[in-house]
């Protein structure tokens, strides 16, 4: 019966199902996030300011709390990365309207704030990493990770355009008979050059994811230092609150 | 009464029973002095329950119940809020959410093995029953008001559980709802209720377990009544008073938990998924469905039976039966014993098949119902029933040891 409401609603739903469908058994690239990084924060920012911010408002967050968090001064700040008319403390708005988005890219572009916490630093890596060209899709892009995505491939630029689905690096696959490496991963033709290579490119999205899981929990460095001296204190306590027990106790058993 | 008390605490015991009621509940209220580490469970779902009520006064400053602004209230409220630090008040309200179940399993599983429903304390279960019926309420509520893709699904499958009651089943579900789909009404009504009237009924149910308790005596590991063999004074031989051996005394067994709650709430605030759900990072979209709607883990193991089976009102039937069976238990177990350490095998079996089965059930109902887990949710869902409608049988049938008279030393 669950499955039947359900199945109702997918039905019901499944044009929009097919922008937002990601397909489960896809191979993901893994990166290990370092929010303590700050000069991969601030060349995150830089591209992400650059880049996303058109529009991918980062909504819930401010200006302000990221020029602190990443040591970037106010001046600098204002003067190379805010676009809009925003002041200081404001947040992260763009001026993109949601009716403009839908029409120009069939769904509204998401705010991003919390992007990383949803899909998680993997997902975010390689499909950054996985635009590829298809004439048949209304920006001339697809993605191996996000099937008929919406979304232009911003990046090409640096990136450059891979003519044909690029393999993620952690699907090597080989031949079942001989054995010998059919391809490595990553993108084997380009279509259009970019500016970077393929190495400088991971490291680019790498900053960029990285970016993205700070600003999706700013406050995950401060949790986890508060975390420990609230752990030494219960340490402390514990030792008290034991030799209390043990007088309370002695007359008893 | 003494005569050493000063003069104002006389003054207040003539209009108030001040004293009295602490000497009732507190330094006289006596507890069996075998009480192990499992009976701190009550105390700290006292502790979740307050910490859950603090946290929930600071979240209703931040929070805005309304569609366009709740998403935003929490996450912004999160990162500006308290001087920077609202996040720990958010995360010490959603952590304490699971754990206040965490700790709830515990204390009614310590209430299975020890008997302590059995007569004559049937009372102080059916109000416990009643506190997490109204737990279950809270946690639901609670849950769709971040208003995260989470929030929107999963109320929009719970409540049209509804809709499987035949002939008002559509009217119902639109009552509850006070729309024709779940909407800023919704949101509206369910925050009204979560931070209001269920937590007034939830704390009233409490005092009620309390003194319904407190009328009867705490049960203990070995289910011996301790009031058989009182002292001259009238007080329990192997009676200690509550206060202070069971309140100050228990501050070690308190800050160990405290170290498990606090390691989630600092290092993994999310709990893998299952405290906080990824996709409820998402602000809610009625146009998107998530790929995989799951009900947060807590009410895990009634959502796979109802899964399991095939007909949304028997499914619907069987949940409720699954919670209601529960209410029933102190008529259930016919044994003369209370604690499983002096029943029979089968007992002993039967609760530990229970906990796996609850377990498994909890476990299989985050997960996707593919043919597999479907059928595995089936044969843990029987193992569930079959304990609670085989025990009249088997607590009657089986050989029980012979309960001590005194607490053994």
């Amino acid at each position: 019966m669950m499955k039947k409401i359900l199945l109702s609603l997918f039905v019901g739903l499944l044009p929009m199902m097919a922008l937002s469908a990601g397909g489960e058994d896809l191979f993901l690239d893994h990166i290990k996030t370092d929010v303590t990084n700050k000069p991969s924060l601030q060349r995150g920012a830089q591209l992400y300011m650059n880049y996303c911010m058109g529009c991918h408002s980062l909504e819930h967050a401010r200006y302000n709390r990221m020029a602190t968090d990443l040591d970037i001064p106010e001046d600098i700040l204002m003067e190379n990365l805010v676009f809009t008319d925003a002041s200081f403390g404001s947040l992260m708005e763009n001026s993109m309207s949601e009716d403009d988005g839908k029409a120009w890219f069939g769904s509204a572009p998401p705010d991003l704030t919390l992007v990383a916490r949803v899909r998680g630093p993997d997902w975010l890596y390689t499909y950054l990493r996985g635009f590829y060209k298809d004439e048949s899709r209304p920006m001339g892009v697809n993605n191996v990770r996000f099937n008929n995505v919406g979304m232009p491939h911003v990046l090409m630029e640096l990136q450059g355009l891979c003519a044909e689905a690029p393999h993620p690096v952690s699907d090597k696959r080989f031949d079942p008979l001989t054995g010998q490496t059919i391809t490595e991963g990553g993108c084997e033709h380009y279509e259009v050059e970019g500016s970077m290579n393929q190495s400088e490119y991971d490291e680019a999205v790498y900053d960029l994811v990285n970016f993205l899981e700070y600003t999706g929990e700013p406050f995950k460095k401060d949790r986890e230092r508060i975390g420990w001296m609230v752990f030494a204190f219960l340490a402390v306590f514990l030792v008290i609150a034991q030799l209390l027990y043990r007088e309370l106790w002695k007359d008893i058993h | 009464m003494s005569t050493s008390k000063p003069a104002v605490m006389q003054w207040i015991d003539r209009r108030l029973p001040v004293t009295s009621a602490y000497e009732k509940h507190m330094s006289k209220y006596y507890a069996p002095k075998n009480l192990n580490w499992w009976y701190v469970f009550g105390l700290l779902a006292m502790l979740m329950l307050v910490n859950q009520i603090l946290t929930g006064i600071w979240l209703t400053m931040i929070y805005v119940p309304s569609t366009a602004e709740a998403f935003h209230a929490v996450e912004a409220g999160m990162r500006d809020l308290a001087g920077g630090s609202g996040w720990i008040i958010r995360y010490m309200h959603s952590t304490g959410a699971s754990f206040f179940f965490i700790v709830v399993y515990l204390h009614m599983f310590r209430g299975i093995m020890y008997g302590s429903y059995q007569k004559p304390r049937e009372l102080i279960w059916v109000f416990g029953m009643f506190v997490y019926l109204a737990m279950m309420a809270e946690g639901f509520m609670g849950y769709v008001l971040p208003w995260g893709q989470m929030s929107y699904w999963g109320a929009q499958v719970i409540i049209s559980l509804f809709g499987a009651i035949p002939v008002i089943g559509d009217g119902l579900t639109e009552w509850i709802r006070g729309d024709f789909l779940i909407s800023g009404i919704t949101l509206n009504r369910f925050f009204a209720l979560h931070v209001i009237a269920v937590p007034l009924v939830l704390v009233l149910l409490v005092v009620l377990h309390v003194l319904a308790l407190h009328e009867v005596g705490s049960n203990n590991p070995d289910g011996i009544d301790i009031k058989k063999h009182m002292d001259d004074k009238g007080r329990p031989l192997d009676g200690i008073p509550f206060h202070p051996y069971f309140t100050i005394g228990k501050l070690p067994m308190i800050i160990i938990f405290l170290f498990v709650f606090c390691g989630v709430l600092f290092f993994f605030p999310e709990g893998g998924g299952y405290f906080l759900e990824h996709a409820n990072f998402e602000a809610a979209n009625p146009l998107k469905t998530p790929e995989h709607i799951a009900p947060t883990w807590y009410y895990g193991a009634f959502y796979s039976i109802l899964r399991a089976v095939p007909d949304k009102l028997l499914g619907v039937v069987a949940m409720g039966a699954a919670i209601a069976l529960l209410f029933i238990l102190p008529w259930l177990d016919r044994s003369p014993v209370r604690s499983w350490r002096y029943k029979g095998w089968y007992s002993k079996i039967a609760v530990i098949l229970f906990a796996l089965s609850f377990i498994a059930l909890s476990a299989l109902g985050g997960m996707e119902a593919d043919v597999k887990n479907t059928w595995l949710a089936r044969f843990f869902a029987v193992i569930y029933f079959a304990f609670f409608l085989l025990m009249p049988f088997y607590t009657r049938w089986e050989s029980t040891k012979p309960v001590p008279e005194r607490v053994p030393e």
